[in-house]
């Protein structure tokens, strides 16, 4: 795809020594790939065996270790954490599958948070609502994707963030207040009720299991979880089906040599924005579900977020199906260990409380780095299949 | 098969060097950082916002007196007129400046009368009805460094300011230029990166902050005077480019890491500098210097001397900076490695140490413009630099990606439409949007940008 193009070409290596991994023979390739398979499921063990013993600890002991444990799982639980999840496949899809460099995902979110709270606000119907968020996004996506999927990738990055910041910047707009709220932004409770009607859990009450303990409904418990998760596991499935398709591969093939797929015959152009809208979709009803337990704030959705989105798919592996999960789980429940340890066990004269939260972000961009330098593929990707030049 | 083993060994010793190199990079600075940080946490006053005019309290001798109104940072109303009374029981005639409130320095203890002069209040000002015109209050001590304040009911939201059209076009272009200048200095360099390595580099935004965190360090905490710390500032900012693509940047292009994958290292490096600068100097806006600036006066256009002398050393270096590309051997050889790194290789031109000095400059000039930032725009906190990142990459694009004398185009138009497009009725909350909104669609027009080569670009 950059091949015919100077601008984004590497300067050429003196000693040859990049493109390690290109001439490899083929029967190496598979041992590579055997052994990167084998690694990722050590380290999803690792993982998920972290988590079962932070757990255990959680439920059974009590003292500063096992409480910060407990908001570890929490966060990893929290439907705020699923809600980016789901806009992480979207942007899995953009360019994990098709290579497309999306930095506006936030911006996605944003507009479906905008049009779901909105409709209900002004006294919509529920199912209206959901549909006007996600034709939000379908609408932005397209206009985005028109003047941009024929030109080169980066082309597209810079549209899409510029995109993003405007959408924020609109939702700011002091002359707006009367809709999105302005700068303040609109609470929950202004657009959360027929939501919270639609629950079949008890009305009232609480329940509590291990290190959880939520209401049944309410703004923020059970019911607002479940509908999260279960929304995340059905899109995993959705989409798992979609990339094994006819249609997925088309994808996979755009990512690789754009123009080998349009030698075939394809319409690449139309693909890409199919694969642009679906992917915005999912981050809009990422957005959606961000915004149910707590309030829709411009300031929320800016480029912090999307840069989370993008940290979370390279740490759980772009291009596969599970990764994008693993990756926001683990993102946002290790910035809550960080914290809680770095507050519990380094002493207030070095870093007070506020400061260890700043220092757990540092870490988080610290390890950004580290893992796109050491382990580019994540911990669930295939070295191969992330050869990624755009 | 013993030459790809040996590219092989050759390539994890370049990783391990990469991983040592990259934590004593990062740890030193954090470390000698956090070393500092509590012995001036305690130093500094919490003097959060930007004072609108300057008082100076003395703990024990004065204390300052501040005559304003609710929404006087929002609205400021120059020329309101208060009678003070002094204990002695002499008056005084006083008038609000730019910022809309009045401060002064008092030294005497008593009681102190405040009255507003009614037909000072220009068109669309009033004042409550059935609030008072007049306030008393005695000023009981001096051991304080909290203001003596008298808040008049004054309502300023349909305040217009009163000036001809020429007048505010005037004034607003002058501020677009200003700024064009200062985001100019910064967009040089990141096109400068990414014409000659392909990065799009999104933590230059955090260069420009850290120019002007150093600069308020070396300022207000070792006490430097302030053109020793500029100097500092900017060479420390070079030496971190340096150190950028010594540690990093070089053995990354050695490894062949994608651009995707550098451009994601650099969102990481942002996140990393944007919390160290909130641990380090807090979440608060911070001013390298504090005096209330002197503002002069050319035909229609006010502005503050500091913002003269920024504007005069932002067009001295970018002429340098342009003339040093066209006309010396480096610069030659700069472009020649924007245009073809391979061919540039190829006759000869030793591309690292171009791009190592590319580092260097724009990292320099990165910092540069954030002193400027810090000194014509009220103060530095640690997402200024994000601020003005998108203004910085619209500025680049705009002007054509890759060419530096684009960027210095593309920044100055990118000003201008920020500070012009109040004066077509946008409103102020969208100025930064306008641009970025212009931007988009001159991609769609002319996707090479202003000053790009017309050549394929899909």
């Amino acid at each position: 795809m950059s091949n015919d193009d100077k601008l984004t070409e590497k300067p050429a290596d003196p000693n040859g020594t990049d493109q390690v991994d290109i001439g490899a023979l083929p029967e190496e390739l598979t041992e590579t790939r055997d052994l990167d398979g084998r690694k990722a499921a050590i380290l999803t063990a690792v993982i998920v065996g972290a988590f079962a013993v932070m757990g255990a600890v959680a439920t059974y002991m009590n003292g500063t270790l096992p409480g910060i444990f407990g908001s570890v799982m929490r966060e990893a639980i929290s439907p705020q954490t699923a809600a980016v999840a789901i806009a992480v496949i979207g942007l899995n899809i953009h360019f994990g599958f098709t290579g497309l460099l999306n930095i506006g995902q936030a911006g996605f979110m944003l507009l479906g948070a905008y049009g779901f709270a909105i409709s209900v606000a002004q006294g919509l119907s529920f199912p209206v609502a959901i549909l006007i968020g996600i034709g939000a996004a379908v609408l932005f996506a397209l206009v985005l994707g028109m003047p941009t999927l024929k030109l080169r990738g980066d082309y597209l990055a810079i549209v899409t963030i510029s995109a993003a910041e405007i959408v924020r910047y609109v939702g700011r707009l002091s002359q707006l207040t009367d809709y999105t709220g302005g700068s303040q932004g609109l609470p929950g409770a202004r657009y959360n009720e027929p939501f919270i009607d639609w629950s079949f859990l008890p009305a009232t009450g609480r329940f509590a299991i291990g290190p959880f303990d939520y209401q049944w409904t309410g703004s923020n418990g059970w019911w607002v979880r479940l509908v999260a998760w279960t929304l995340v596991f059905v899109i995993l499935f959705v989409v798992w089906l979609l990339v094994r398709s006819p249609w997925g591969r088309l994808l996979k093939g755009i990512r690789e040599d754009e123009d080998a797929i349009r030698s075939l015959g394809k319409n690449v152009y139309a693909v890409k924005m199919q694969a642009l809208v679906l992917g915005g979709v999912l981050g809009a009803i990422g957005g959606m579900l961000y915004v149910l337990p707590t309030s829709v704030q411009a300031d929320s959705m800016g480029r912090n977020l999307t840069f989370f989105i993008w940290t979370a798919l390279l740490l759980g592996g772009a291009a596969t199906i599970f990764g994008p999960v693993l990756g926001t789980i683990l993102f946002f429940s290790l910035r809550i260990l960080i914290r809680g340890v770095t507050d519990a066990y380094v002493p207030d004269s070095i870093l007070n409380t506020q400061q260890a939260n700043q220092f757990a972000w540092i870490v988080v961009g610290v390890v950004l780095m580290l893992l796109v330098i050491f382990r580019p593929q994540g911990i669930l990707g295939n070295k191969r299949e992330l050869q990624f030049n755009a | 098969m013993t030459d790809r083993h040996a590219v092989r060994s050759l390539g994890s010793a370049a990783g391990r060097t990469v991983a040592g190199s990259l934590l004593l990079a990062l740890l030193l600075p954090l470390l000698v950082m956090f070393a500092a940080t509590p012995a001036h946490a305690e130093e500094e006053p919490p003097a959060d916002t930007p004072e609108p005019a300057a008082c100076e309290a003395v703990i024990g001798e004065s204390r300052c007196l501040k005559i304003t109104y609710p929404g006087a940072e929002a609205n400021p109303v120059p020329g309101i007129k208060y009678t003070i009374t002094l204990p002695g029981g002499e008056q005084e005639a006083v008038e609000t400046d730019e910022s809309g409130v009045y401060v002064r320095e008092l030294t005497e203890e008593g009681e102190y009368g405040v009255a507003l002069v009614r037909d000072s209040l220009p068109e669309g000002v009033h004042l409550e009805t059935g609030s008072p015109e007049e306030f008393t209050g005695r000023l009981l001590e001096l051991n304080s460094t909290n203001e003596f304040t008298f808040n008049f009911s004054i309502r300023a939201e349909d305040y217009v300011a009163e000036t001809s059209t020429f007048d505010y076009v005037a004034q607003s272009a002058a501020s677009g230029l200003r700024l064009g200048l200062v985001l100019a200095l910064a967009a040089v360099g990141l096109s400068l990166i990414y014409g000659t390595t392909g990065l799009s580099s999104f933590s230059h935004a955090e260069q420009v902050t850290l120019g002007g965190m150093t600069c308020y360090i070396f300022v207000n905490w070792v006490g430097l005077p302030f053109l020793a710390a500029a100097v500092l500032t900017v060479a420390f900012c070079g030496f971190t480019g340096y150190l950028q693509d010594a540690v990093m940047w070089k053995p990354l292009r050695r490894r062949g890491l994608g651009l995707i994958q550098m451009m994601i290292v650099t969102i990481g490096l942002s996140l990393a500098l944007q919390y160290t600068f909130q641990v380090v100097v807090g979440a608060r806006q911070v001013r390298i210097i504090s005096a209330k600036p002197e503002t002069i006066e050319i035909g229609p256009v006010v502005l503050t001397l500091q913002s003269y002398i920024a504007m005069g050393i932002a067009i001295v270096v970018l002429t340098a900076v342009g003339y040093a590309l066209l006309r010396t051997r480096l610069g030659r050889a700069t472009r020649a490695v924007s245009d073809n790194p391979a061919l540039a290789l190829a006759s000869g031109i030793d591309v690292d140490r171009v791009i190592r000095l590319v580092w260097i400059l724009a990292c320099a000039l990165a910092g540069l413009a954030g002193i400027m930032l810090a000194l014509v725009f009220n103060g530095i906190k640690w997402d200024s630099g994000m601020q003005i990142l998108l203004l910085l990459f619209a500025a680049v694009t705009l002007g054509g990606l890759g060419t530096a004398f684009g960027a210095l185009i593309g920044s100055l138009v990118i000003g201008m439409v920020v500070e012009l497009s109040p004066v077509f009725g946008i409103p102020g909350d969208l100025k930064y949007a306008t641009a970025l909104l212009m931007l988009i669609l001159l991609l769609m027009v002319r996707p090479q940008g202003l000053l790009g080569k017309a050549g394929r670009v899909g």
